[in-house]
């Protein structure tokens, strides 16, 4: 259903824009139909600016994302519309999603005026309603208030239900837990869940492991802007392969058991990285001499599970 | 919810701008009421000339016998419309352009800032010298679209800047997401967002074009016909009103200008502290 | 006991009324003691982590007393509080790490603090020294402005400056949230080992993420809407917690090895009563699968085995 295709997203900062920031490099990967894919990565991984290029807030410096089949930078006008009805986003801060001067309820009226413009009025209110149910609001608590009236788990189901009042396939959800209670972030959740066994395919941004456990079928790991590692979740944490999965694995606070000694804790000066050699090499506990010198390609190690490694990528190390 | 009247009540709970807006609202009724209460034309020679203030004439004469008080209240209606003309049109020109320049970016946010740099160093005395120089008759109206069309700028660079910033928040992200056009996000998501920025513009883009006027008048750049504070203070000067002890003649417009602008500005300051909690007191 | 509160009340001051954002805190923290202090936002961790060490307004004193090492602290005097700050009590604020000024070298900063309180930078730098080695921080860093350190580093450095005087108390507030996941560990290990090495004697740990404090608290006290509602030892905690709160809220939370299609977590229905003007008695009556006439009144905190407190008519 979408495809991101050698996606690399690069900024120009400095006096005169001389250096570059390069947020995302070279990231490809699919989502299909009825499936929650976990984007996982700490701060400056590009989690973020890949979802928002895949809403097309941001454009790529360069590779294609495909919706369908069709490259969505090129669509215009009708089409362009069309893409917004099949997919959308949610983001993490709930209130600054809101315009703080309006109700919250403007949001629905803004899908409204775009995507039905000639619906008759109580048919609307209805559509509303079920939306409403759907994500688990009782309409008469929620319906006209302001956004500082609700609370935070309270704003985003309203985004979600916001989104499936325009029958989408695709939603793309960054961080959408972070900022919630404890207490409701479960049950937003599950709500996800259910919405994933009623057909929809969601794109789940995070940095929490254990929520992307929880959740998704898939899961990828990124590191400053390159894929590190894809594949089902369970497969991911039973057995991390790369060294950033597992250093990740290792630092998560469970509540099931202790953290164990540190494995490692490597600095290495870093060699430009991204540009030259492997993107962890500064950090790698197992680096050898090539991984500073040439990218580790993404390889298949076993059904379905990538690894972008020279030491434990199986089919690149072996023709390295 | 009451966010609305909790604003309005922190307005008048500050002491400045409770303050200002009762001077202004003063000069304001002053210059509606006040000429009709004034007996004779402000131009007319009419009276024993430098006369101090009387029953007659209640600010005295000028050194031609004009009516200093009729003077002096057209002066305050015709600085207010040059206030009001000249700060709405600076207001108007800054808002679109910074508003525009902000959200676009790019290629649109250069040339509208090349645009704004080159009005910003624009000698505009110079300019209005050789304007003055064809338009051998100009009235208030050429004054306050002059005044508009020159002040514009440093509004259009505070409101880009606005603009940047909460382009980035994502409430506007999602108004794009719904399929909003350009327009409408930068007027209807955006522009509300900088109501109490707009105001405080509007404010002082009033108080800069009173200022503005009277500058002009003084040197005798400003309106052919009519009277204003600037011009009666031009006049006065030139007439060596201070010397001679003609005080009623030049201190009545130059303070009702001080007053004016002053007030504005304070309520300027205050009105930051009343948009903005946190520099509340409580 | 190195900190012991008895029945602290702290409101806020606002245009429609008070805050009841504290409302009768009793507990006491011992020496060595790392104590989680765990809530949602708006439970008043943070208020009462802060009304210890920096009252000011809107925050107001209505009624409690506040004992550190046997002396009385006076929270409500600003002025008086100036003696102990820094030397007996200090706190790391929440987005400390971006709140260093940016125009100073980190070494003239922690001179001009020390300054402040008629230290002679000189006579500490050995020990300043030797605490940068421990949090693997190069000398350098003395040298360098905040811009150039990552956030990890800022982080460090804080922790540093507020832990130079060994405190008896530190209030670490939220001090994890902003970082990595790597940064966060490191960050937790060395509040263990300030703790381990004498530089604190006690901590409070202010957080929501329960999962931290299992890791590194040797008891969690738990705050509901303003109350306190269990405090016990960190297994206790988890495996047989006691309060209705506690209990579901240790059940909403995902571990790794928990997955959804598997088994379903759930969270609490319902959200925190306003504190503007607080219903009378329990606050998690509203949300509590338990509540019964007996909750209208507020359950007193009390001792339900050695080390366990519980504020709950049910367990009493």
């Amino acid at each position: 259903m979408l495809a991101l295709e050698n996606v690399t997203k690069v900024y120009r900062t400095g006096a005169l824009g001389l250096r570059k920031l390069i947020a995302v490099s070279e990231v490809s990967f699919e989502i299909g139909e009825r499936e929650i894919v976990a984007l996982i990565g700490e701060s400056g991984s590009g989690k973020t600016t890949i979802g928002k290029m895949i809403l097309r807030l941001f454009r790529p410096t360069s590779g294609v994302i495909r919706f369908e089949g069709k490259d969505i930078f090129s669509l215009r006008g009708p089409a362009l519309k069309d893409y917004y009805r099949q997919v959308q986003g949610v983001f993490q801060d709930p209130f600054a999603s809101y315009n703080p001067i309006f109700k919250a309820d403007r949001v629905f009226a803004l899908i409204r005026e775009e995507f039905y413009p000639r619906i008759r009025r109580s048919a609307w209110e209805q559509r509303v309603e079920e939306a409403l149910r759907a994500v688990g609001l009782n309409p008469s608590d929620v319906l006209g208030k302001y956004p500082h009236q609700l609370s935070g788990g309270q704003l985003q189901r309203f985004l979600i239900a916001r989104a499936l009042l325009l029958d989408i396939r695709l939603l793309v959800a960054d961080e959408i837990i972070s900022m919630l209670d404890a207490s409701t972030r479960i049950d937003v959740l599950n709500l996800l869940g259910d919405l994933r066994d009623r057909g929809l395919s969601i794109l789940f941004i995070t940095h929490d492991l254990s929520l992307g456990y929880y959740i998704s079928d898939r899961s990828i790991v990124l590191y400053r802007g390159r894929i590190v590692e894809m594949g089902a979740t369970e497969r991911i944490y039973a057995r991390p392969l790369h060294p950033y999965t597992e250093m990740l694995m290792e630092s998560i606070p469970r509540i099931d058991g202790r953290w164990g000694a540190t494995s490692h804790r490597v600095e290495r000066s870093a060699v430009l990285p991204g540009a030259f050699g492997c993107v962890y090499y500064p950090r790698c506990p197992i680096a050898q001499e090539i991984c500073a010198r040439r990218v580790p390609e993404l390889a298949e190690v076993e059904a379905g599970h990538f690894v972008a490694c020279h030491v434990r990528g199986g089919a690149s190390s072996s023709a390295g | 919810m009451g966010s609305r009247s909790e604003l309005l009540y922190f307005a008048w709970l500050n002491t400045k701008v409770r303050v200002g807006a009762l001077i202004l609202a003063l000069f304001v009724i002053l210059a509606i009421v006040g000429p009709l209460f004034a007996r004779h034309d402000p131009n007319a020679y009419v009276g024993p000339p430098a006369h101090p203030p009387s029953s007659e004439y209640w600010l005295g004469t000028t050194t031609f016998g004009q009516d200093v008080y009729s003077q002096f209240v057209h002066g305050l209606r015709a600085t207010f419309i040059v206030g009001l003309l000249g700060g709405g049109i600076g207001t108007l020109l800054g808002v679109c352009i910074g508003l525009l320049a902000g959200y676009r970016g790019g290629m649109v946010d250069e040339i509208l800032n090349m645009f704004t740099n080159i009005v910003l160093i624009l000698p505009t005395l110079a300019v209005l010298i050789i304007i003055a120089a064809y338009l051998t008759v100009r009235g208030i109206l050429v004054e306050s679209l002059f005044i508009g069309c020159t002040a514009w700028p440093w509004a259009a660079r505070a409101i880009r800047a606005q603009t940047f910033s909460l382009r980035a928040r994502e409430f506007v992200d999602l108004a794009r997401m719904s399929g909003r056009s350009s327009w409408k996000i930068m007027f209807y998501e955006i522009a509300p967002n900088m109501l109490s920025y707009l105001f405080m513009t509007f404010i002082l883009q009033f108080g800069g074009a009173v200022l503005i006027a009277a500058t002009l008048d003084f040197i005798g750049l400003g309106p052919t016909q009519g009277i204003s504070l600037g011009l009666m203070m031009n006049n006065a000067v030139l007439w060596a009103a201070l010397p001679l002890g003609m005080w009623w003649w030049l201190i009545p417009p130059g303070a009702a200008i001080t007053a004016i602008v002053g007030a504005l500005y304070v309520m300027n300051v205050g009105l930051d502290e009343v948009f903005n909690p946190k520099l509340r007191e409580l | 006991m190195a900190l012991r509160v008895e029945n602290l009340r702290i409101y806020y001051r606002t245009l429609r009324g008070y805050v009841h954002a504290v409302e009768g805190a009793t507990f006491s923290v011992g020496d060595g003691e790392i104590m989680g202090l765990a809530g949602e936002s708006g439970c008043g961790k943070t208020t009462l982590g802060h009304s210890l060490i920096y009252l000011k307004p809107p925050m107001a004193y209505i009624e409690g007393r506040v004992f550190l090492d046997g002396r009385e602290l006076p929270i409500w005097d600003m002025d008086r509080m100036n003696e102990f700050r820094f030397r007996h009590i200090s706190i790391i604020p929440q987005y400390a790490m971006n709140a260093l000024n940016p125009t100073r070298r980190i070494g003239s900063l922690i001179a001009d603090l020390l300054a402040t309180r008629g230290i002679d930078f000189r006579q500490i730098l050995p020990e300043l020294q030797r605490r940068l080695d421990l949090v693997q921080l190069s000398q350098e860093v003395l040298k360098r402005y905040p811009f150039e350190l990552s956030g990890g580093m800022r982080q460090r450095v804080v922790m540093l400056i507020s832990t130079l005087l060994n405190p008896s108390l530190l209030i670490a507030d939220e001090i994890t949230s902003a970082l990595d996941v790597s940064t966060q560990r490191a960050v937790c290990e060395m509040i263990v080992e300030f703790r381990n090495r004498g530089f604190v004697r006690s901590t409070i740990f202010i957080t929501h993420d329960m999962s931290i404090l299992y890791q590194i608290a040797d008891t969690i006290l738990v705050m509901y809407a303003g109350q306190l509602a269990e405090k016990a030892p960190v297994e206790t905690i988890f495996r047989s917690p006691r309060h209705p709160y506690t209990r579901m809220l240790i059940a909403s939370l995902p571990r790794v090895g928990a997955r959804q299609r598997v088994e379903r977590l759930k969270g609490i229905p319902g959200s925190p009563p306003p504190l503007l003007d607080p219903p009378p008695g329990c606050r998690f009556r509203d949300r509590c699968p338990l509540a019964f006439e007996r909750c209208q009144e507020p359950p007193p905190f009390v001792e339900v085995e050695p080390g366990h407190f519980v504020a709950c008519w049910r367990e009493i």
